[in-house]
């Protein structure tokens, strides 16, 4: 079971001819069953080429039609990055995973805009992937500290997830999912959809969410947690030490107006149920204590 | 990325939007030659610095003849400009902007942000302009209308028309209103603005519609596709580090505290201060080295954090997940060397070749604390800095 993806599910690298599209498919494709899963690339005017017996194609279009692939990841230059999601959702995938950091905002309106009404999902931009332990890895997660498990995982960041997968490995609780959304202001799937599978998915026992400051998705996930989630989950919202106006690292991690502030978060989170820890050392830990 | 307010009208002008005739001044003589070409009974003399809340601050005066104007350049010119967003310190008013006095009946707020809930570009409108948009907001939201652009089809008339008369614009002026929104519209929208803002808007006495002040922000994801708005980027308005940093490509911003982080990736960083806090320390700075950290990032990493003389402890932490931990001790070792590092150092460690990595740290010779988790990390690091 496990969300969005599992053993089953067929890939194709959008931007695979590009330093870092060929790096992390060789990694993803090393991982568990993705020689299985890792079945096409696209990059325009490269079709018929190959990259790890991997065949490549001009389009999205036509790499679905030949390799039955419905689900794309994008390492394409931010330029072309949103063109690329908008290529994938037209071509009809079911799941577009976008590892692109520095996609203007403006590009990412539009094709959001575009995406409407539509069934393709977006995960990112700008986030380290999803990865379904010892089954498939799509991104640029270390496959090598994850393992199969009852947690769920999902995070606006890269290594902070990391964090929190290692300290579950240190108390030998695995992952069902670990899913990455991503840091920037304007993006696909949020922590309320990533929860809602979660709760559906009847592998996942209980969810870590980790957060950081700006926007309101942590408010927004947390009262549908209140609402609707059978399952305990454990909080984590990064930058309480963070000065307001200030960028930090990600596009979406700004206190503006006095909004977005990790206190606001962790305090409605803790309202909503959530078993909030101010430790980032203790994501791990206070999860094993509700288990 | 922020531009100056003269700069932001330069860009609104352009759309059709109308401000007041201004010139701007890089000293004192240009102010009181650019009041002699204005040749108006009134002018403003306003201090051009990209934090906001100039006028509580002295940096903006109102001058009723050529002596008043002097003295008003005179005394702004130069000064340590503190307001709200400054800092205790201030900011240094390098250059001016001389404006025609404006007839003023009526001050209103316009603003223009992307909204993250409905992924669209918003509209936010009030008749309490010339105050901070903000108290508004916390006091009498009632007063803030607020639409979200559809992206395909912009501002339309009808819209615009309906906002104007929402932030108490007159029946006579609501078609100037009016182009002044969509011009403000297509201006964020054709440079990749991230926020813009005026306040006031203002009526005047001989019945215009006329943005007094104005503030652009961009985003600097799409600098790249804007070299004449990259071209306005200030560096004497920019923490002297923070510039230092983006050569390198690296994130990077300075706080008060003395212990400095080196961290990869953005959330992991900000987890960094925040369990330096925590544990009883008080962090000098975010710095996110990145994905790549190679041996001259973290060396410049390690430059950046030693120009605060304040600096009593560097904390390292690292989760090296693809990249090898043994590359990155090695790139930290030689970064200390070089740098002749005389602050203790604590060194957290995560991911492949752990073992290699720090065994390469230990053989080094270099008094580098090794932690085994990032609670052990923080806590040894704030012993560290109390020394």
């Amino acid at each position: 079971m496990a969300i969005l993806i599992n053993k089953h599910t067929r890939v194709m690298t959008q931007g695979i001819t590009g330093k870092t599209g060929m790096f992390h498919t060789k990694m993803c494709k090393d991982y568990a069953f993705g020689a299985d899963c890792f079945v096409a690339g696209v990059t325009p005017k490269k079709g018929g080429q190959s990259y790890e017996g991997i065949p490549i194609f001009n389009t999205v279009a036509e790499a679905r039609q030949q390799t039955g692939a419905t689900v794309s990841v994008i390492y394409v230059p931010p330029p072309f990055a949103a063109a690329a999601i908008e290529e994938a959702v037209e071509a009809g995938l079911e799941l577009v995973i976008c590892i692109t950091e520095g996609i203007p905002v403006r590009d990412m309106i539009r094709t959001r805009y575009k995406m409407q009404g539509g069934s393709t999902l977006l995960v990112g931009p700008n986030c380290p992937g999803v990865i379904t332990p010892d089954e498939i890895k799509i991104g640029i997660m270390p496959g090598h500290i994850h393992q199969k498990g009852p947690i769920g995982v999902v995070s606006r960041s890269g290594t902070l997830t990391y964090e929190a997968v290692g300290q579950l490995r240190e108390l030998g609780l695995g992952q069902s999912s670990c899913v990455g959304i991503g840091g920037d202001p304007v993006n696909g799937m949020k922590h309320i959809d990533i929860m809602q599978r979660f709760n559906d998915d009847p592998e996942t026992e209980a969810v870590i969410m980790v957060g950081e400051i700006g926007g309101s998705d942590e408010e927004e996930c947390a009262r549908w947690i209140k609402a609707h989630m059978t399952k305990p989950v454990v909080g984590f919202i990064a930058g309480v030490t963070a000065p307001p106006g200030k960028r930090m690292g990600h596009a979406g991690a700004i206190i503006s107006g006095g909004k977005g502030t990790a206190q606001e978060k962790l305090a409605v989170m803790e309202e909503c149920g959530i078993k909030i820890t101010r430790n980032p050392a203790e994501m791990g830990k206070t999860l094993k204590s509700i288990l | 990325m922020k531009i100056h307010e003269y700069q932001a009208k330069e860009i609104l002008r352009h759309f059709g939007v109308v401000t007041p005739r201004g010139i701007p001044c890089f000293s004192v003589e240009e102010a009181i030659q650019a009041g002699q070409s204005l040749g108006t009974a009134v002018c403003v003399v306003k201090a051009q610095i990209h934090a906001g809340g100039r006028g509580k601050g002295g940096g903006v005066k109102v001058a009723k003849s050529a002596a008043e104007l002097e003295s008003a350049a005179r005394a702004i010119f130069g000064m340590q400009l503190v307001t709200h967003q400054t800092g205790p310190e201030g900011q240094p008013v390098r250059r001016l902007l001389i404006e025609e006095g404006a007839d003023i009946r009526k001050e209103l707020y316009v603003g223009m942000v992307v909204d993250r809930g409905s992924q669209r570009v918003a509209l936010m409108v009030s008749s309490e302009g010339g105050m901070d948009i903000e108290e508004v907001a916390a006091h009498t939201p009632e007063k803030i209308h607020t639409l979200f652009i559809d992206p395909m089809q912009g501002l339309l008339d009808q819209q615009a028309r309906e906002m104007a008369a929402k932030m108490g614009v007159p029946e006579t002026l609501l078609d100037q209103a009016r182009v002044l929104l969509q011009g403000l519209y297509r201006a964020f929208d054709e440079t990749d603005a991230s926020l813009a803002e005026i306040n006031p808007l203002v009526l005047t006495g001989d019945g215009r519609v006329v943005a007094l002040d104005a503030k652009m922000n961009f985003d600097a994801n799409a600098l790249y596709r804007h070299p004449d708005i990259a071209a306005l980027r200030d560096l004497d308005e920019e923490d002297p580090n923070e510039i230092e940093a983006s050569k390198f490509d690296l994130s990077y911003i300075s706080l008060d505290g003395n212990i400095g982080c080196l961290v990869n990736g953005a959330g992991l960083a900000m987890a960094t201060m925040d369990i330096v806090k925590l544990y009883g320390g008080s962090p000098a700075n975010f710095l996110d080295v990145g994905g790549g950290a190679t041996t001259e990032k973290v060396t410049e990493a390690f430059k950046l954090m030693l120009r605060n003389p304040g600096l009593k402890a560097i904390l390292v932490n690292i989760f090296g997940g693809i990249m090898r931990c043994d590359v990155i001790a090695n790139g930290v070792v030689s970064a200390a060397r070089e740098v002749d590092l005389k602050v203790p150092l604590v060194v957290r460690l995560e991911g492949t070749n752990v073992e290699l990595g720090k065994q390469i740290l230990a053989e080094s010779g270099l008094p580098i604390l090794s932690a085994v988790n990032m609670a052990d990390a923080a806590a040894q690091v704030v012993q560290a800095a109390r020394g």
